[in-house]
């Protein structure tokens, strides 16, 4: 039973970061950005976090900081790509490798320092049920948060006007500029909320799941960000689920490599998260859920008239 | 003196540069008049209404809304005062539901719940049935345009604009959209409508204002005239009609098609079902049918871009082809001209020269050993621009700098010039003016005497009874016999398109079923 609890509790952290990265991008895939520039938006967040933490002792400013880096990336990334309508593919991944160098030389002088992890929001009495308390109700808040976030951006998407607009951006920008949406401003909105997202994330590895800062400590979070979206299908429920499914295969892989079940080198139970990302996208494809996909997406749009 | 008019519009102009789209235009528009707006493309149509409804300033000129003089300076504008309007394109969003679509368009945001209720009320007070909780993306074309109706109807306009409704429309889908419309006049709505189908404007419409490059010509009653004399006026000459006579098949097939079998492919794809057709030499066979019923699966099966499941499924002059790809089929002597010129057709940024290049290698020995031989091809590019009066900046222009009729004339003569044995076309005329039609239309009935087996794919029904020898109709998939051109009338290829299958055993008046 302890090992079952064990791994759940330790599932839950692992999910976290996943969940808060991709939220921001289906935002922004859903109003017809795509944005490969997850992983170095995380990175830059996970070393502004902890930086700005570490420098001012205030986690909440880490936080915050963190967010504003990384919307700032993401700012750079709308302006490219919606104002001067440079290709969104090109300019996302030149934003990764941006990212990744930028964070690393922020960090240089931050490797191996110590930081305190963000508390853990215990709640007096149901913290101490057994297997309960410590598997729901002793988390940090950014674990919540995600989870309000996720449910707070189905809403917003499905039931608001302002999120009907957002789709409509992604699905056909030139109808949706025809009936007098902004589908530019929308569309930056989108980009930004996905780069802040992306900041938080990177806070959360830097600050709670490995407190301290190691250079491309995200190894490739952002990549599996990206593929939950599609995974999702676009769809925030979908996407929590997806998240945790990937959060558990991280940590079943380490609990395999510990226990040496099988006589493999540690690399191969390394890989498999990775190497189911890459599964769930070819069956995804083969399934031909492509009718999901906004069908603006990652496509340029000027303003006509 | 009669009260004052619902939309006035007087001393009208516009220019785009040195080109005068409106010039010195007066319309008036009565309370509940149904309206015709007449003209070749070009002509100007567009430009005027879009000044009405805000889209585009006029230059100069005033517009007054129930006598008073007004300023229309944006779309919202317009609709403030009560002008609605639903364009020939829609603007829907395919994965939303008819409800979001809706909401989209509002300029006043309704909570969710009252809107369903007020699209459920007005659909049924004008015989529009529409679910407001369904997807687009799962709607026929004729529901998509109550969409757009229903959406310009609840803001309760005066005066409603139609821009080429029925271009996408069977038959009975356009009584239908008639009757609603006649409907809407009664309760006070003026209607102004957009169309270059004189038969349909004849029937609806009590008045029409017909315009020639920017001008008005003639403001007329449509009932009381013919369609060929309104045709001339919208022209400036007489029409040529080019009238083929019916010829008997004769001879061998030179394109066979034999219980052709094609799955659909995506999620909007038709699948093919045991399609059976002859072509002969000297004959044009046209299919009928509304778009999305199998025309793309069918053209990408002649063409050669999907191969069919076995050889002997199509026949080109007796040879199996089924399994060829396109470039085999030119060789053997097969042409097409798709439907889509940019992109299909031709590349639009290469050259004529290269355009003429890429479809006519083959036949026209462009090309040799792998080496392109220029020469040739301008050579071969210049003769097609004279033949067919091609106006464009000369054969090294890129093929997206010339007008969608011009860039259809060269490609028609492009496929032409090979001399091919067979010609797969598909909508010839599609957004091209009358007189470049009319050249298209020429050729091909010359191509046919000169015994050419040519299969055209066409929406619109009157191209398909000028030119076709037989008659065929594509509904889901599934192709019916032909039936020769003095046997297909009008109901009985519009019940054919709207999927009854009876149509062909019981003599006509049937009871026209709700297109689906």
């Amino acid at each position: 039973m302890d090992q079952v609890t064990a791994f759940l509790i330790a599932v839950i952290p692992a999910a976290t970061p996943l969940l808060l990265a991709a939220l921001g991008e289906l935002v922004s895939e859903r109003a017809g950005v795509l944005n490969l520039g997850v992983e170095g938006m995380m990175l830059v967040g996970a070393v502004t976090g902890f930086a700005v933490t570490v420098t001012t002792g205030s986690a909440i400013s880490g936080v915050g900081a963190a967010m504003l880096a990384s919307a700032i990336l993401a700012l750079g990334f709308a302006f490219l790509t919606l104002t001067l309508m440079a290709n969104q593919v090109a300019s996302g991944l030149a934003l990764t490798i941006l990212g990744t160098g930028a964070a690393a030389l922020i960090g240089a002088g931050f490797v191996g320092m110590p930081v305190e992890r963000l508390p853990h929001l215990d709640v007096p009495g149901l913290s101490d049920l057994p297997v309960v308390g410590p598997l729901l109700f002793a988390h940090d808040a950014l674990v919540y948060l995600s989870l309000i976030l996720a449910l707070a951006t189905g809403l917003f998407l499905n039931r608001t006007r302002a999120g009907l607009i957002l789709r409509a951006c992604g699905e056909d920008a030139g109808s949706a500029h025809a009936l007098g949406h902004p589908v530019i401003l929308t569309r930056y909105l989108a980009v930004l909320f996905g780069g802040a997202m992306a900041g938080l994330a990177g806070a959360f590895l830097s600050l709670s799941y490995t407190p301290m800062w190691s250079e491309a400590m995200t190894a490739g979070r952002g990549w599996i960000a990206l593929a939950l979206v599609v995974f999702a299908s676009w769809r925030p429920g979908r996407l929590v689920l997806g998240a945790y499914l990937f959060g558990g295969l991280s940590i079943l892989q380490l609990y395999a490599q510990n226990m040496g079940i099988l006589a493999l080198p540690s690399q191969v139970f390394a890989m498999t998260p990775y190497l189911v990302t890459i599964l769930v996208l070819i069956l995804i494809s083969l399934r031909r859920a492509r009718s999901a996909t906004p069908a603006s997406l990652g496509q340029s749009f000027r303003a006509t008239q | 003196m009669s009260a004052a008019a619902r939309l006035e519009m007087a001393g009208i102009s516009k220019s785009f540069g040195s080109f005068a789209a409106n010039a010195d235009i007066d319309l008036k528009i009565a309370p509940s008049e149904i309206q015709a707006l007449l003209g070749e493309n070009g002509a100007g149509k567009s430009t005027l209404v879009k000044i009405a409804y805000g889209v585009l300033a006029p230059d100069a000129g005033s517009i007054l809304w129930n006598g008073r003089e007004v300023r229309i300076d944006s779309p919202r504008a317009a609709r403030a005062l009560g002008i609605g309007m639903v364009f020939q394109h829609f603007s829907l969003f395919e994965p939303l539901t008819v409800l979001e679509n809706v909401a989209l368009g509002l300029d006043r945001p309704e909570p969710a719940r009252a809107l369903a209720e007020r699209i459920r009320r007005v659909s049924k007070t004008y015989g529009l049935p529409l679910d407001p909780n369904q997807r687009v993306a799962d709607l026929s074309t004729g529901e998509r345009q109550r969409i757009e109706i229903v959406r310009a109807l609840l803001a309760e306009p005066s005066l409603l604009i139609m821009d080429e409704p029925t271009s996408v429309l069977t038959p009975q889908e356009v009584q239908t959209l008639f009757d609603t419309l006649r409907r809407i006049a009664a309760d006070g709505c003026s209607i102004l409508y957009i169309s270059h189908k004189l038969e349909e404007v004849r029937a609806l419409c009590s008045s029409a204002t017909v315009l020639r490059r920017g001008r008005v010509v003639e403001r007329l009653d449509p009932r009381e005239r013919s369609a060929r004399e309104i045709a001339a006026l919208m022209v400036g000459t007489e029409l040529v009609e080019s009238v083929r006579a019916a010829v008997p098949s004769q001879g061998p097939a030179r394109l066979e098609v034999r219980g052709l079998d094609l799955p659909g492919q995506g999620t909007h794809g038709v699948a093919l079902k045991a399609i059976d057709l002859a072509v002969h030499g000297g004959e044009i066979v046209g299919i009928a049918g509304i778009a999305g019923n199998g025309q793309a699966e069918l053209l990408a099966a002649l063409s050669g871009e999907r191969r069919s499941p076995r050889p002997g499924m199509i026949l080109l002059d007796g040879a199996p082809v089924g399994q060829l790809g396109p470039t085999s089929r030119r060789r053997l002597g097969q042409a097409y001209v798709p439907e889509e010129r940019n992109g299909h057709g031709a590349v639009g940024p290469m050259s004529l020269v290269d355009n003429a290049i890429l479809g006519a290698w083959q036949r026209a020995a462009l090309a040799a050993r792998g080496w392109l031989r220029h020469g040739r091809a301008r050579l071969y590019a210049e003769a097609v621009i004279q033949a067919f009066d091609v106006r464009c900046g000369g054969p090294g222009a890129p093929a997206a700098s010339l007008s969608g009729g011009n860039l259809q004339k060269f490609i028609m003569g492009r496929e032409i010039g090979q001399d091919p044995a067979v010609l797969i076309v598909a909508q010839p005329t599609w957004g091209v003016d009358a007189a470049a039609a009319a050249a298209i239309h020429r050729a091909l009935i010359e191509l046919a005497e000169n015994g050419a087996a040519i299969l055209l794919l066409s929406q619109d029904l009157d191209e398909i009874l000028t030119l076709a020898d037989r008659v065929a109709v594509l509904n889901e998939g599934s192709l019916s016999p032909a039936l020769p051109r003095d046997q297909a009338d009008r109901e009985r290829l519009g019940l054919l398109m709207g999927g009854a299958h009876g149509a062909l055993s019981t003599d006509g008046r049937s009871e026209a079923p709700v297109a689906a």
